[in-house]
C-alpha cells in the first residue's frame, strides 16, 4: 500500500510538471495583460499538430524545436489583431473572446488533420521504461520532467536577467508606471503572449508523444491549469508551479484511495485553499482584485 | 449612471404618452413572447425551440443581474442552472410527481449551494473572482458526474418524465402539447422577471448599481458591500436554478453537462451579446444564440468555427451588445 | 489531411441525395406525383468530440447507403433523403433537442444514431414518445434492446453482453483468468464490465479490481499503477474511441505489455489506427472487418466506400450502412411508412447478402429489435499482410445466434401498442 502511495506520488510529480508548463504560460499572460486565455488548450493542441506535419521533415527533435516557435508566432499574430484591442476592458472581453477562439482553434484542427487520432512517434530512446520496479518512470516521461525544468529554468532567467524579463516583472506589479518610463506596453504584452504560447505550444508537442493526439487534447487540461494557478496564488509565477506539482500529486494519490474523487479533489483544495489563504500559497497580499 | 439605460427597469413618472413610450420595448417584447410558438414555425423554428429561448433567456437574465446590475462577473453560474435541473428531475423520480414541487426543491437546492459558495468569494473581485466561480462549479460537476447511483452520473437522469400541472381548476397537459409546455414556461419566466425588475427598481437594487459604478465610494457610503455582493449572487442564482429546472422538463432529461463551465460560458455570452446594461438585453442575446447555434449545427459540422467566430466578433465589434448598438442608433 | 476525406470539404451537411431519374425508372416501383416529396432520415450522431471519428465513418457508410438505396428505388418509389444533426459526443441534452427537431421540424420518418450509449438511450426515449421508428446504429448497452427496449426502436450494433460472450473464451484461453478492468465510467462501460463478469464466472475468472475512468481522461498512468500494483493475468481495457488511444499508449509506454496481458472486449479500426505500431497488441473481438476474401457483398461495400472516402470502411461505416438500409427494407417489405408496420415487418428479418456483408445472415431478433450479427474474435497487429489497413486479425468468426443468449436473459418485455 506504501508503496503504490509513493509511486502515485511519483507520477503526480511528473504529470504535476506538465500541468505547471501549461499552466505557467496562463499565468505569465494573466499577470501582465489580466487576459483569461481560455485558448490555451487549442494552442497546445495547434503546438501538438505543426509537430506532428514537421516530424516527416524534421524528425521528433526538429518538431520539438521548431513546432513551439511557430505556435508562438501565431499566438504573436492572434494577439496582435484580436486581443490587443481589448486591453483597458472590461477583463470579461478577452474571456470571452479566447472562449470562441477555442472553438475555432479545435474546429480548425478538425477540419486539417481530422478527427481521429493520428500516431505521434517518439525516439525509440525514449520510449523504454527506465527501471523494473518503476515501471511509471519511462524515459519520455523523465525527458518530459527534465525538459519542464529546464523551461521553467530559462523562463526564470529570462523573467530576472533580461531586460524584457524585467520589464515583464515590472509591468506585472505595475504598467502604468512602467508605460511612463518610456517601455512600449503594446511590445512587451505582444511578446509577453508569445511566450505564453510558446509554453502551450511546448506543452503540446511533450503531450502529443504521451497521449492520443486528437482536436480536443487539450480542452481537459486546461480546467486543472486554471486550478494550479489558483491555488499557487495569483500574480507568483513560483506558485503556479508549486500548484501545478500539488494538485498533479493530489489527484494521483486520490485515485488509490477515492477513484471516483479523482477529478473533483483538486477543485476541493482550491476552495480549502481559498478559505485559509485567499491569495493562494505563494500570491502576493492585495492581488484579489 | 445613465439613466436612459434602465428604462424597462425604472419607468420614469410622466404623461400618458411618455410612459406609454417609456413601455414601449417592453410591450413589444411581451407581444412577441406572447406568440412566439405562432410565427417561430414562419422563420424555421419549432415550439421547442421558442421554450428553449425562453429558458436560456431566464439564466441569461438571471446571470445580468449580478453581471451587468452588480458589476460581478460569474462563471460558474451553470451550477445553480444544473443543481435546479437536477433538483425537477429527481424530485420527480424520487420523490413525489408533481411539477410545482420539483420546482422548488430545484429552487432550494440551487440557491442553498449559492449561499455557501457566494459566503466563502464574496470578497475577491474581477477575474479572481471568475475564475473561482468556474472552479467551483466544476465541483459540483463532479460530484454529479461521479456520483453514479443517484444522479445517474455521465448518462444523465432518466425514467422520469414531465407530469401535468394540477391547478385545482383546470389540469395543464405540460406532458403531451409543446404549446402548453411553453406557455407554462413564459408563466414562470413572467413571473421571475417580474420579480427581478421589482428588485432592480428597490432601494437594494439601486444600492446594486451603485457598488457597480464605484466601489470604493458606495464603501464610504457606508454601505456593506460583501453582504450586497453576496444577496445579488444568492438572488442571481436561484432564477439561474429555476431556469435550470425548466431545462430539465423541457428536455424530459437532464445530463451533467447542465453544470459544466462551458454552459456557465454560453450564459455570459448571451447577455454580452444582448447587452448586459440592458433588462432585455439578455433575452434578446439569449434568443439570437440558441437560434444561431441551431440553425448552424443543422448547417455544417464545422459550426464550432461559426460559434467561435461570431463570439470573436461580438466582442470586437459589439461590445455593448445589440441594445447598446440600438441605443446608439436611436438616441433618445 | 482533408484531402483524403472529401466529406469534410463538403459544406452542406443537409443535401438532398436524389434518384437518378432513369434508375428510378427502372426501379420496381412506378413513379407518382408523391414521388417527388422524399422519405427523411435524421441522422443523430456525433459529428464533434470523442466520438468524432466514429461518427464521420457512420456517417460516411448512411450516405453511402442512401446513394445505393436511391440507385434501387428508393423507399415506396420516393427518394432518400438524409439530414444530419451533430449530437455532440456526450450532450445528451443537445442529442434530445436535435433528436426532437428532426421529427418535430424537419419531419423525418426515421431517426438514426447514436454511438454514445447513453445519448442513444435518451433520443430512444424521444422516440418512442413520438412514435418514430429509431436504428440505433452504434450504442451498445445493453438496455437499448433489453430492459428499456422499445417496439419502435431498433439495434444494428451488438448488446455489449453478446461482445463480453463472444470475446470472454479466447480471453480466457490467451490471456488468463485474472482480470483487471479500466472501464469507461457510463452506460456502455457499465455494462460492459457486468457482461464481460457474468461471462467470465462461468469461465472460473476472478475479478481482482476495476477502476471507472469518466469519458475524456486523457492521463490514465494513476490507474496504470494501481492496477499494475494489483497484479492481474489480464488488463482488461473497456475503454473506447480516442480514450482507448490514450490509455493502450500509456499501458505500452509503461512496459506493462510485457508483465501482463492486455486485452478486452470491443476494439475498433479507428483507435488501431491512431497507436503507434508497438501498441496494435491485445485479444479483441471487432463487430465487423473489411478483410472478409470470399463473402458475398463485401468486396462491393469496400470498394464503393473507398471510391467515396479513400479508405477502407470500418465496422462503424457498415452499421451506418446496414442501419439506413434496414429502414428502407422495413418500410419496403412493410409497403407503407407507418412506423407500427414498419417494426412489424422487421421482426426476425433477414439482411439480404449486399447489405449483411457477413455470412449466416445477420436477422434481427423478434420481440426484442436486436441484430443478431456474427462477430469476430481476433487480435491486434502493428502490419497486417493486407496493407496498411489490415491492423487486426481475425482469429474466430462467432455465430450470433450462439453467443446472443436467451430473450428472457435480455431482459426485453416488449410491449405493442393496441392501435
Amino acid at each position: 500500500m506504501s508503496q503504490l502511495i509513493l509511486f502515485n506520488v511519483f507520477n503526480g510529480l511528473i504529470v504535476g510538471a506538465f500541468y505547471a508548463l501549461m499552466a505557467l504560460g496562463l499565468s505569465l499572460i494573466l499577470n501582465l495583460s489580466g487576459v483569461i486565455n481560455f485558448a490555451h488548450g487549442g494552442f497546445l493542441a495547434l503546438g501538438a499538430y505543426i509537430a506532428y506535419t514537421l516530424m516527416p521533415f524534421t524528425g521528433f527533435w526538429g518538431a520539438l524545436v521548431v513546432a513551439p516557435v511557430l505556435t508562438a508566432i501565431i499566438g504573436l499574430i492572434v494577439e496582435r489583431i484580436l486581443i490587443r484591442p481589448l486591453y483597458g476592458r472590461d477583463p470579461l472581453y478577452s474571456l470571452l473572446l479566447t472562449f470562441g477562439l477555442a472553438y475555432v482553434l479545435e474546429d480548425v484542427a478538425r477540419a486539417i488533420w481530422g478527427a481521429q487520432s493520428v500516431p505521434f512517434p517518439i525516439p525509440e530512446m525514449l520510449t523504454t521504461p527506465l527501471s523494473k520496479e518503476f515501471f511509471f518512470l519511462t524515459g519520455y516521461r523523465i525527458f518530459m520532467v527534465v525538459l519542464v525544468a529546464g523551461a521553467v529554468a530559462a523562463l526564470f532567467l529570462i523573467l530576472n536577467r533580461t531586460r524584457l524579463g524585467m520589464r515583464i516583472r515590472a509591468g506585472t506589479s505595475d504598467l502604468e508606471t512602467v508605460s511612463t518610463l518610456g517601455v512600449n506596453v503594446r511590445i512587451l504584452r505582444n511578446l509577453n503572449f508569445g511566450l505564453g504560447i510558446y509554453l502551450a505550444g511546448l506543452a503540446g508537442v511533450l503531450a502529443a508523444g504521451m497521449l492520443g493526439l486528437e482536436p480536443t487534447i487539450g480542452t481537459s487540461l486546461i480546467m486543472p491549469s486554471f486550478v494550479a494557478i489558483i491555488v499557487g496564488g495569483l500574480g507568483s509565477l513560483p506558485g503556479t508551479l508549486l500548484g501545478g506539482l500539488l494538485i498533479g500529486v493530489a489527484s494521483g494519490v486520490t485515485t488509490v484511495f477515492f477513484p471516483s474523487a479523482t477529478e473533483a479533489v483538486i477543485y476541493v483544495m482550491m476552495g480549502l485553499v481559498l478559505l485559509i489563504r485567499p491569495r493562494g500559497l505563494l500570491g502576493e497580499e492585495g492581488r484579489l482584485t | 449612471m445613465n439613466s436612459t439605460q434602465h428604462d424597462m427597469a425604472f419607468p420614469p413618472p410622466g404623461t400618458p404618452t411618455a410612459v406609454l413610450r417609456r413601455h414601449f420595448p417592453s410591450l413589444v417584447v411581451w407581444a412577441l413572447l406572447l406568440a412566439m410558438p405562432y410565427w417561430m414555425g414562419a422563420v424555421g423554428g419549432y415550439t421547442e425551440l421558442a421554450s428553449r429561448v425562453v429558458i436560456m433567456g431566464l439564466a441569461a437574465m438571471a446571470l445580468n443581474f449580478l453581471l451587468g446590475f452588480t458589476g460581478v462577473l460569474s462563471f460558474g453560474h451553470a451550477a445553480y442552472f444544473g443543481l435546479g435541473a437536477y433538483g425537477v428531475a429527481m424530485t420527480i423520480k424520487y420523490l413525489a410527481p408533481s411539477t410545482p414541487l420539483g420546482l422548488l426543491v430545484g429552487l432550494a437546492t440551487g440557491t442553498a449551494a449559492a449561499m455557501v459558495i457566494g459566503g466563502l468569494i464574496r470578497k475577491l473581485r474581477g477575474v479572481y473572482f471568475a475564475m473561482v466561480t468556474i472552479a467551483f462549479g466544476q465541483v459540483f460537476y463532479f460530484v454529479v458526474f461521479r456520483w453514479n447511483n443517484v444522479t445517474g452520473g455521465d448518462d444523465g437522469l432518466t425514467g422520469w418524465r414531465r407530469v401535468p400541472l394540477h391547478l385545482g381548476f383546470a389540469n395543464v397537459p405540460l406532458e403531451a402539447s409543446d404549446k402548453a409546455f411553453y406557455y407554462f414556461a413564459l408563466a414562470i419566466f413572467a413571473a421571475c422577471v417580474g420579480a427581478m425588475a421589482l428588485i432592480l427598481r428597490s432601494p437594494f437594487g439601486r444600492t446594486l448599481v451603485a457598488i457597480r459604478e464605484n466601489e470604493r465610494r458606495a464603501r464610504f457610503l457606508g454601505i456593506p458591500v460583501e453582504q450586497h455582493i453576496w444577496l445579488s449572487f444568492v438572488i442571481s442564482a436561484l432564477f439561474a436554478s429555476v431556469a435550470g429546472g425548466l431545462y430539465a422538463l423541457l428536455n424530459n432529461f437532464v445530463d451533467p453537462r447542465a453544470l459544466r463551465w462551458d454552459m456557465s460560458g454560453n450564459f455570459v455570452i448571451m447577455a454580452v451579446l444582448g447587452g448586459m446594461r440592458s433588462f432585455w438585453g439578455p433575452l434578446i442575446g439569449a434568443a439570437i444564440f440558441v437560434v444561431l447555434q441551431d440553425y448552424v449545427s443543422s448547417q455544417t459540422e464545422n459550426w464550432m468555427s461559426f460559434v467561435g467566430a461570431f463570439f470573436v466578433l461580438v466582442v470586437l465589434f459589439f461590445p455593448r451588445g445589440v441594445m447598446g448598438l440600438l441605443r446608439r442608433r436611436v438616441p433618445r | 489531411m482533408s484531402n483524403f476525406d472529401p466529406l469534410q470539404r463538403k459544406i452542406s451537411r443537409r443535401r438532398l441525395i436524389q434518384a437518378a431519374a432513369a434508375t428510378a425508372l427502372t426501379g420496381p416501383y412506378v413513379i407518382t406525383a408523391r414521388g417527388e416529396q422524399p422519405v427523411k432520415m435524421g441522422l443523430d450522431n456525433p459529428l464533434t468530440g470523442t466520438y468524432a471519428a466514429l461518427g464521420k465513418n457512420e456517417l460516411a457508410g448512411c450516405e453511402y447507403g442512401v446513394e445505393q438505396i436511391n440507385k434501387a428505388g428508393g423507399i415506396l418509389g420516393r427518394p432518400v433523403q438524409l439530414i444530419v444533426e451533430d449530437s455532440t459526443s456526450g450532450d445528451a441534452g443537445t442529442a434530445v433537442q436535435k433528436a426532437r427537431k428532426l421529427i418535430d421540424r424537419d419531419g423525418v420518418e426515421f431517426l438514426l444514431g447514436n454511438i454514445n450509449s447513453a445519448l442513444a438511450l435518451a433520443i430512444a426515449d424521444v422516440a418512442n414518445e413520438k412514435g418514430k421508428i429509431l436504428m440505433v446504429t452504434g450504442g451498445h448497452t445493453d438496455a437499448v434492446t433489453g430492459k428499456t427496449c422499445h417496439w419502435d426502436v431498433f439495434r444494428i450494433c451488438n448488446t455489449t453482453q453478446m461482445e463480453a460472450n463472444a470475446v470472454a473464451p479466447s480471453l480466457v484461453k490467451n490471456a488468463g483468468k485474472k482480470w483487471y478492468y479500466i472501464t469507461p465510467d457510463y452506460a456502455f462501460g457499465h455494462t460492459l464490465q457486468a457482461g464481460l463478469e457474468k461471462a467470465g464466472a462461468k469461465l472460473g475468472v476472478t475479478k481482482i479490481g476495476a477502476d471507472l475512468t469518466p469519458l475524456g481522461t486523457t492521463d490514465y498512468s494513476s490507474y496504470l499503477i494501481k492496477a499494475q500494483a494489483a497484479n492481474p493475468d489480464v488488463l482488461i481495457l473497456l475503454v473506447q474511441g480516442n480514450d482507448m488511444v490514450n490509455c493502450l499508449k500509456q499501458a505500452v509506454q509503461f512496459g506493462l505489455d510485457k508483465k501482463l496481458h492486455i486485452a478486452g472486449a470491443q476494439q475498433e479500426l479507428e483507435p488501431l489506427e491512431g497507436l503507434p505500431p508497438e501498441a496494435r497488441i491485445g485479444t479483441w473481438v471487432v463487430e465487423w472487418y473489411w478483410n472478409q476474401p470470399g463473402v458475398a457483398g463485401v468486396k462491393e461495400f469496400v470498394e464503393g466506400i473507398k471510391k467515396k472516402t479513400g479508405r477502407v470502411p470500418t465496422a462503424r461505416t457498415w452499421f451506418g450502412f446496414a442501419s439506413v438500409w434496414a429502414c428502407a427494407l422495413g418500410a419496403n417489405n412493410a409497403k407503407s411508412l407507418d412506423a407500427l408496420k414498419i417494426a412489424k415487418a422487421l421482426q426476425n428479418y433477414k439482411l439480404p447478402p449486399h447489405v449483411a456483408c457477413m455470412p449466416d445472415a445477420p436477422y434481427f431478433r423478434a420481440n426484442q429489435n436486436q441484430l443478431i450479427p456474427n462477430l469476430y474474435v481476433g487480435h491486434a497487429q502493428a502490419h497486417g499482410p493486407a496493407g496498411p489497413d489490415d491492423l487486426f486479425h481475425v482469429d474466430e468468426v462467432v455465430k450470433g445466434a450462439d453467443i446472443a443468449g436467451t430473450l428472457e436473459e435480455s431482459e426485453c418485455k416488449m410491449t405493442w401498442p393496441t392501435a
